[in-house]
């Protein structure tokens, strides 16, 4: 498949904003349970709902450019029974709506009181929102990861790895994030943030190296013989019906050597895996190391995104083998 | 339940590209607005087209066969691209299993077209929207051309007749008839999407030369040996060398 820079933009910074906002309410839940000394809430909580909400925003912006006519955007919200496209369209503004309502309750101080647990713990109206932000921010990773998976023949995708991958790598770089922005807004957390961000990498790398290792020993089900349905084990394509290009020869092929294939895996199994990895485990509290860890890895999952797509082998392809 | 469908016939298809042609011609034409066609004489030509003809051979040298094999949206009875559709765009009609896109209707997000094995779909790079083959729903229920001409466009300009068109659910169509007698089958069956169209098969068509084809029997240089042998009471040369 064609990697398009507006998909890898959509889902590595919604993954990021998602990640960031579970960072936030993780911190709040365990400050509840005193757990951890409680941050500023105007500082932590409300600017970070703010950083949170920007990744959304700007993830949004940026699956616009992937539409051939984005004014009728508002139409794909339709079809959520059958499409878990139409489902993120859903998922994704509901998040944002919450994290700017977490956000703004934060920041302006309102904090009704939902409920007192038996032991004497109140529960406020910001960890109401906080519980449904969570519950929205993984059914985004859900709909956003089973818009590839659910597609059976692109065999690279249809896995239960990519949902897994896709919660486990926007976990790991919104975290990281939130460590780095804790560094300046709540240094007291700022080490509890980056220990999670580690193991969310860790557990990244671990589940995205399984999906590579199952994708390397992947056989194709479908071959030129079943494609034209002709049983002959030497089928060469000698013209696939036009000289010039089409949307079938430009849409799902990647068009770089294999080598850049190769090499990409390898930078981004570094870049979003090892050098954050390394960054996090020397910070401490270093918020300018933070901040260099989050961009590397930001850029890693961009180059990780892009191999997701570049990887993807679709059938059609089959038809177009003889491509001038 | 009516399910129309082509079924094309690669014994017959001789890769003349008519099909391609008249499709083109006749969706371009239509109350739908101009397919692309982009470039058309300049370098790098591009376009979207419903139908294309591609060329396979199969076989080694000196035994091969060459397939010219014609490609459109095969109308599938289960369509992969239809529920992956956010905007509903994208649907299938109960009333005769024709898959069609809502040109109003659609995003151009491509998802349906990621969502095709066969990539039968392709976006018109003007309009921006998706488009693909509709059994030329314009034309076959045209009450104002004869019986004969309610075909879909390539069907017409097909000069081989390798293309038929009827209901694959009415057992006695010709389209059910052909998938009956000649082993008519579908692409992909590994996806379970049942394509309605079906392709019938190469025949090999044996040549028997017999031996009489290769001598003529009123050759003028073997008449000799066709007149009657002379009779025993003939005089012979072994009656003058016999002393």
């Amino acid at each position: 498949m064609r990697p398009d820079f507006s998909v890898l933009f959509l889902t590595t910074l919604i993954g990021a904003g998602q990640g960031l906002f579970l960072a936030l309410f993780t911190v709040q839940l365990y400050a509840l349970a005193a757990l951890l000394p409680a941050p500023d809430g105007h500082a932590f909580y409300a600017h970070g709902s703010l950083l949170a909400l920007a990744l959304l925003v700007g993830g949004l912006v940026a699956s616009f450019f992937h539409l051939g006519r984005p004014e009728r955007a508002w139409r794909s919200a339709a079809k959520w029974r059958t499409s878990w496209l139409s489902r993120e369209v859903i998922v994704l503004p509901a998040l944002m709506g919450v994290v700017l309502l977490y956000g703004g309750a934060h920041l302006l101080g309102w904090k009704p009181t939902l409920l007192i647990l038996p032991s004497g713990l109140v529960l406020d109206a910001t960890v109401g929102l906080g519980v449904v932000g969570t519950l929205l921010a993984f059914a985004l990773f859900l709909c956003t990861a089973m818009i590839y998976a659910c597609l059976p023949f692109l065999r690279e995708w249809a896995s239960p790895l990519t949902v897994v991958n896709y919660t486990l790598l926007g976990g790991a770089s919104g975290f990281t994030l939130a460590a780095a922005f804790a560094a300046w807004a709540a240094p007291e957390v700022t080490h509890f943030l980056a220990g999670w961000a580690l193991v969310l990498t860790l557990l990244g790398l671990v589940s995205r190296s399984a999906s590579l290792i199952r994708n390397a020993r992947l056989k194709p089900k479908s071959t030129i013989q079943t494609a034209i349905g002709i049983k002959h084990p030497n089928i060469v394509q000698k013209a696939v019906g036009f000289l010039g290009g089409s949307f079938n020869t430009r849409e799902f092929c990647h068009g770089k050597p294999a080598g850049t294939l190769r090499s990409v895996k390898w930078v981004f199994l570094a870049a979003a895996f090892v050098v954050p990895l390394a960054l996090l485990a020397a910070a401490g509290s270093s918020g300018p190391v933070l901040a260099l860890a989050f961009a590397v890895q930001y850029l890693g999952l961009l180059a990780e995104r892009w191999f997701f797509f570049a990887q993807a082998n679709h059938p059609q392809n089959l038809y177009y083998q003889a491509v001038a | 339940m009516t399910q129309l469908a082509l079924v094309i016939d690669l014994n017959v298809c001789v890769g003349c590209h008519a099909c391609v042609t008249s499709c083109k011609e006749w969706n371009t034409s239509g109350s739908a607005g101009p397919l692309a066609d982009m470039h058309p004489y300049g370098k790098d030509p591009t376009g979207a087209f419903f139908n294309r003809v591609q060329t396979f051979e199969v076989g080694e040298y000196p035994n091969t066969q060459t397939v010219h094999f014609p490609k459109s949206c095969l109308h599938c009875e289960d369509p992969p691209c239809v529920p992956v559709c956010p905007t509903g765009a994208s649907y299938k009609r109960k009333s005769d299993g024709i898959v069609l896109v809502d040109y109003d209707k659609c995003i151009g997000c491509k998802y349906c077209s990621w969502a095709c094995p066969y990539g039968a779909r392709e976006v018109d790079p003007e309009r921006r929207v998706m488009t693909k083959c509709t059994l030329c729903v314009d034309r076959i229920y045209d009450e104002t051309k004869p019986e004969s001409e309610r075909k879909p466009a390539c069907v017409m300009a097909c000069p081989t007749s390798a293309r038929l068109f009827g209901d694959i659910h009415d057992p006695d169509s010709i389209v059910s008839q052909a998938i009956r007698d000649n082993a008519g089958y579908a692409l992909m069956p590994e996806w379970g999407t049942h394509p309605a169209n079906h392709y019938l098969p190469r025949r090999r068509t044996p040549m028997h030369i017999h031996e009489d084809e290769l001598t003529r029997s009123d050759n003028p240089l073997k008449v000799d040996g066709l007149l009657p042998k002379p009779a025993k009471s003939e005089p012979s040369l072994d009656d003058v060398m016999s002393w």
